[in-house]
């Protein structure tokens, strides 16, 4: 799960990560009177949405009095933001950051993530900060410094104290980062991050370190136990039809293309979608109902898919283990008779109970639906039927 | 022969009394599954649906069991801890089949169990099978088929559930039996990889060929691939699931998500053919994939 850049400078300052002063508007006329407040010269007008580019798109501007502040606020808060991340829509902008201007000397990067190969978390930092990571470890990968975290102890004071020093800080600067290195790694653990990155951690030309720019991930399966991780979700930010597909427990992403997919497990969905672009198609989303799978569930998959306009036909796959073909045999009568296929439905099941699965959609006998006797065979006749 | 599961092999299931650990206990059963007992913290002394005894802790089951392999069905906020308990009450084989178990979690239960001895398998898998011997899992038992004198054998190694199943099937229609069916799981952080199993599988007689399935994300595939140049003289077959998977999006496992450039298919079946792996472009003809290594 994302959160906005204001939401995870507010988990830094409580972390007691030093952040410069903030405050977050959510209508033009605010932007005056917060800039005022913040009593700084200069400050940073930011648009809190989720897609990146926002610098480029004009969504993050340098400020120099109240009025220019509103002038600002009140074009973000009117046009929605559009960047090579968001799509030719845009998105809309609901709040705005605005923080006090720090002068830079130097700026560094701090992240964690989680290392697969090693299966620890693992600590960055880098002289080179205020550009994109990867950007960096791809130019220039040795800037790249790393500690990795003992996977019960956690990350130690020697390892920040190493680290702090291989980025070429010494002194009480070295001592400050390290002590934010230790606090993030420490937040990392304690709010069940995915990614906790701080880019840029600046030095003032008075030695002073502040993190102006973060950026926190955390990982959905353990919403369970932070819940006021949970209450950051901003459902605004979401696709509604993956939303609704959440809310029924099935993982679906929607693409650009016209065939949309109904698959159980994840691997086959996805691979579902290799087979249709393989066979001269493009697939309209990625949809896994999952192993337990319900009538119900299944029903809303039929529902979810046929509501994009985009779909002008559709692969079922279904390779029974746990989940049942008849069951989703079932789904599809229903599916039917709810929302009625406009489109042909071509299907493939495999697996648990599929005889008796046939058997169903045969006397069912519903012209759309289409048959098919493997993978290659459904690829085939679903790609030739849009 | 099979790899890391056999006849002998003695299972538990910790959350037994739960649905689903209710649910495949008696499929495995049905299977042959050697299962002797279960787990439900609360319910020692009982009877579980099956006729088996139900135990408190682990140990009490090991103690009285000697089981030597545990498949754990306990809920995602309590899964790592459960596989923590099977290692520490000596059981050398933890299958892990709970989805959506945090990955902080993981990381602990994995040190933990490695410093153990104690190989795992999974978390978020179907499982392993060894055909007609044992299946520890969720997986269809039916789909598989069992070694026989003078058959050839495939040994699988999976990051998929239903992919597997389908890879499998294939398999099993052209009359290709399997030693050991291996689902690795999804999950970023897990136990056995591809490595470690390619290696189980070359030094076991019967495996004559080894498939794998892969998927976008990580770089568990290219290791492999560096491996398999290396160490590996088997046929190896492959399929990369994700090829057409949008970057930055997890497609419903937590670990299928190309990040930062890294992770793509792409990489992954080109390190995979430079290493001499014949890379099955679609999911549908990896059996004829595994025929064409065979013959």
């Amino acid at each position: 799960m994302k959160v906005h850049e204001y939401q995870a400078r507010a988990l830094l300052a409580e972390a007691g990560i030093p952040v410069p002063a903030s405050r977050v508007i959510d209508a033009p006329e605010q932007a005056a009177k917060a800039f005022r407040q913040l009593g700084a010269e200069t400050a940073v007008v930011k648009a809190q949405v989720h897609a990146g580019g926002r610098g480029k798109a004009g969504y993050v501007k340098l400020v120099a009095s109240a009025n220019e502040a509103k002038q600002h606020a009140t074009r973000m808060f009117a046009q929605p933001m559009v960047s090579a991340q968001t799509g030719p829509a845009g998105v809309k902008v609901r709040k705005i950051l605005m923080a006090a201007a720090v002068d830079i000397a130097k700026e560094y990067y701090l992240g964690v993530v989680v290392d697969r190969a090693r299966r620890t978390p693992v600590i960055m930092a880098s002289s080179q900060g205020g550009v994109e990571i990867e950007e960096v470890a791809a130019r220039n990968p040795g800037a790249i410094k790393k500690a990795w975290f003992h996977p019960h102890l956690g990350l130690q004071p020697f390892q920040a104290r190493a680290l702090a020093a291989a980025i070429g800080l010494y002194r009480l600067q070295a001592k400050t980062t390290a002590d934010i290195m230790l606090k993030l790694a420490r937040l990392f653990i304690e709010k069940d991050c995915s990614l906790a990155e701080i880019n840029p951690l600046v030095q003032t030309p008075t030695g002073e370190i502040l993190a102006i720019d973060a950026k926190m991930n955390f990982d959905d399966n353990a919403l369970f136990r932070q819940a006021d991780i949970a209450e950051l979700f901003d459902e605004s930010e979401e696709n509604p039809a993956e939303l609704r597909a959440k809310e029924h427990n099935l993982s679906y992403i929607a693409l650009d293309g016209n065939i949309g997919c109904l698959v159980n497990g994840a691997g086959l969905a996805m691979s579902t979608m290799d087979i249709i672009k393989l066979h001269g198609g493009e697939p309209a989303n990625f949809l896994d109902v999952g192993g337990s799978v319900t009538c119900e569930g299944a029903v809303e998959a039929f529902k979810i898919i046929l509501a994009d306009a985009k779909v002008k036909a559709v692969l079922v796959n279904i390779f029974g283990g746990i989940a049942r073909c008849d069951v989703i045999a079932d789904a599809l009568l229903r599916a039917a008779q709810e929302v009625g296929f406009t489109v042909p439905v071509v299907v493939r099941l495999e697996g648990t109970r599929v005889d008796v699965a046939r058997q169903l959609l045969k006397e069912a006998n519903i012209p759309q639906l289409q048959p098919a006797t493997d993978l290659t065979d459904a690829a085939r006749q679903v790609c030739a039927a849009v | 022969m099979s790899i890391l599961v056999d006849q002998d092999t003695r299972v538990i299931c910790q959350g037994i009394t739960g649905k689903a650990g209710a649910f495949h206990t008696a499929q495995c059963l049905e299977y042959g599954t050697k299962v002797v007992g279960g787990c439900t913290p609360g319910k020692g002394g009982t009877q579980s649906e099956h006729g088996l005894p139900v135990f408190d802790t682990c140990h009490e089951a090991v103690a009285a069991t000697g089981a030597d392999a545990t498949m754990i069905f306990v809920p995602a906020a309590f899964a790592g801890e459960a596989a923590m308990e099977a290692a520490d009450a000596g059981i050398k084989l933890v299958v892990l089949i709970t989805e959506g178990i945090p990955t902080l979690d993981m990381i602990k239960a994995r040190k933990y169990l490695d410093d153990h001895g104690t190989r795992l398998v999974g978390p978020n898998c179907p499982g392993i099978i060894s055909p007609g011997a044992c299946k520890i899992g969720i997986m269809p038992g039916y789909i598989h088929k069992a070694p026989s004198p003078g058959s050839r054998n495939i040994g699988l190694i999976s990051r998929s559930g239903t992919l597997t199943y389908e890879a499998v099937w294939q398999c099993s229609e052209r009359g290709y039996a399997q030693s050991t069916c291996v689902g690795i799981g999804g999950d970023p952080v897990k136990g056995l990889n591809f490595i470690e199993l390619l290696d189980l599988f070359e030094a076991d007689p019967d495996t004559h060929a080894i498939v794998m399935i892969g998927e976008i994300g990580g770089q568990d595939e290219e290791q492999a691939a560096a491996h398999i140049r290396a160490h590996i003289h088997k046929p190896v077959v492959a399929f990369i699931a994700g090829q057409t998977a949008p970057p930055g999006r997890r497609m419903g496992h937590a670990g299928a998500i190309i990040s930062g450039g890294e992770g793509t298919a792409k990489s992954k079946i080109a390190a995979l053919r430079e290493a001499g792996v014949t890379v099955s472009d679609s999911p549908a003809t990896i059996g004829e994939a595994v025929a064409k290594v065979l013959g």
